[in-house]
């Protein structure tokens, strides 16, 4: 009797994850139609540029800021032994271009911007704001998620790139202010890091990271249980799974680029 | 029914379940224009769950509804949508959009669904508080309504667009004796004055039979009584007596089904 019991929960779950799936997927698209009418109405995008993007420029300066010190203090440590600290302004500016720029900024962003957007419209949804909505002939899709996705899916990479720039100076802040080392030694990276295989893939990297974290936000808010438990859960369900997806496609995405 | 006035909101054999409980069993519903029909039952009989029918947002498991002729659950978004215009709907909650102000949430069906220049839309909104007796908060934010301001202000909204129908959903429930008279008052004016058909769906027994010219009482999925305020108070149905009443027991039992209490407590 237990066995069957384990085997059908465990169908259950599956199940449910799959329906949820295509939900989502689902939902996706109906966003993706909602898009041309968000662009007919920019006032509605710049909102939520605002909130979305804008209200995470501190954060994202402050953490790139200690990023690149951090990255330019350990580099100079480890570098020193080998004399090789001309090198540092290299190791500084690849590692946050490649990853830590767009990995560390997607993840600051989902805390920071996700988990406001999901419980936004999660709360939308449990005041009947949604429904309201629906009922006055607007589609919430259109009208409430649509801009939220598009700016996400926008500010996402603009943030991304500020992270790496403002870490590059943190480490010269660190490197060349602090320790004294050259500072045409640490500039010299400029002529090494590839415009197209380091920092487009890193732009790249952080339009996808974007795209998921932003769909996974804007869904679990959609898709929560309107009651303040089902938000509470959806707003950690955002943050758990934006963290794992950022991970993973990165993972995937540097297998594929490097 | 009272007289011949054409119907707006036909139901017939109207099923709906959820999970495996049955909400509405084979209902059958008309809604007669101009007129304030009142939907009465005990809380959970699925009330608030016929006007999300009636608008669309649900579909019945069988049976049809129709309004203005349409059948609800065979249209097409576009349509669904269209048609929606035309229906104002007032929520329990009020569901205002609270990043806004009072003005911006009656304007927002206006300057969503019309091109109208920003200085009649500030016209129609005033008229339309006005209405409500609430033009002094245009500039308020909706956490600063009281609950009957609210509702209020989302009365408003419902009939910014000058609709056909309006539905509302439990308007007086949670109100003081002062609002509530207010609520009661408005809704039937804002009947008479714009020429609407309205659906008031509540458990108030008293203010609901103030106002509605025909009732219909549901309890278990069924329609258990229907007629004019006169019929429904005289009524010779168990049920129907003993929810305008308001008696503790008759046929909707005061217990939750339960175990014989001797052998629940001797266990």
């Amino acid at each position: 009797m237990n066995i069957l019991k384990v085997f059908q929960h465990l169908g259950h779950d599956t199940l449910n994850i799959f329906q949820t799936l295509g939900r989502a997927m689902l939902f996706f698209l109906h966003v993706l139609g909602g898009i041309p009418s968000v662009l007919m109405r920019p006032r509605l995008l710049m909102a939520q540029l605002y909130s979305v993007g804008v209200l995470s420029l501190a954060l994202i300066l402050v953490s790139g800021l200690f990023v690149g010190m951090v990255l330019g203090l350990q580099g100079y440590n480890t570098l020193v032994d080998f004399g090789a600290t001309e090198s540092l302004g290299l190791v500084v500016a690849l590692s946050l271009v490649r990853e830590l720029g767009p990995v560390l900024s997607s993840l600051l962003f989902s805390g920071r911007a996700g988990s406001a957007l999901t419980a936004e419209i999660g709360l939308m949804k449990a005041t009947e704001q949604l429904s309201g909505m629906e009922m006055m002939a607007v589609d919430p899709l259109k009208r409430v998620i649509a801009p939220r996705f598009l700016a996400g899916f926008l500010a996402m990479p603009l943030l991304a790139v500020i992270f790496s720039a403002i870490g590059i100076l943190g480490g010269h802040l660190v490197v060349v202010d602090m320790i004294g080392v050259d500072a045409g030694a640490y500039w010299q990276m400029s002529e090494k890091v590839d415009f197209f295989s380091d920092v487009f893939n890193g732009i790249i990297k952080s339009i996808v990271f974007g795209l998921v974290v932003t769909w996974i936000a804007v869904f679990e808010g959609y898709d929560a249980l309107p009651t303040s438990e089902g938000v509470s859960r959806a707003t950690t369900r955002t943050v758990v799974f934006s963290a794992f997806a950022t991970l993973g496609l990165d993972f995937l995405l540097t297998a594929l680029m490097f | 029914m009272p007289d011949n006035n054409p119907i707006v909101v036909k139901i017939r054999q109207l099923k709906f379940s959820r999970g495996a409980r049955y909400i509405f069993d084979d209902i059958d519903l008309d809604i007669q224009r101009g007129k304030i029909t009142a939907i009465m039952g005990p809380s959970g009989t699925g009330k608030t769950t016929l006007l999300k029918l009636i608008g669309g947002q649900l579909r019945p498991d069988a049976g049809h509804i129709w309004v203005e002729e349409q059948n609800i659950s065979r249209l097409s978004t576009n349509k669904l949508y269209q048609l929606r215009r035309r229906m104002g709907m007032l929520f329990q909650s009020g569901a205002l959009l609270t990043d806004i102000s009072v003005f911006d949430n009656v304007a927002f069906p206006l300057r969503e669904h019309t091109n109208l220049p920003e200085s009649m839309i500030r016209t129609l909104v005033l008229m339309k508080l006005q209405a409500v007796g609430l033009r002094g908060a245009h500039r308020l934010m909706p956490s600063e309504l009281s609950g009957g301001m609210a509702r209020r202000v989302a009365l408003a909204r419902a009939i910014a667009l000058d609709p056909m129908m309006v539905m509302y959903d439990e308007p007086f429930t949670g109100q003081d004796p002062i609002s509530m008279g207010v609520l009661v008052r408005l809704i039937r004016t804002i009947n008479q004055a714009l020429d609407l058909t309205s659906i008031v769906v509540s458990h108030d027994v008293n203010e609901t039979l103030q106002i509605a010219d025909y009732v219909y009482v549901l309890s278990h999925g069924k329609v258990v009584g229907h007629g004019t305020n006169a019929e429904i108070r005289h009524s010779q149905s168990e049920w129907v007596h003993q929810f305008i009443h308001a008696q503790a027991d008759g046929p909707v039992p005061f217990h939750y089904p339960a175990l014989d209490y001797r052998d629940d407590l001797l266990r």
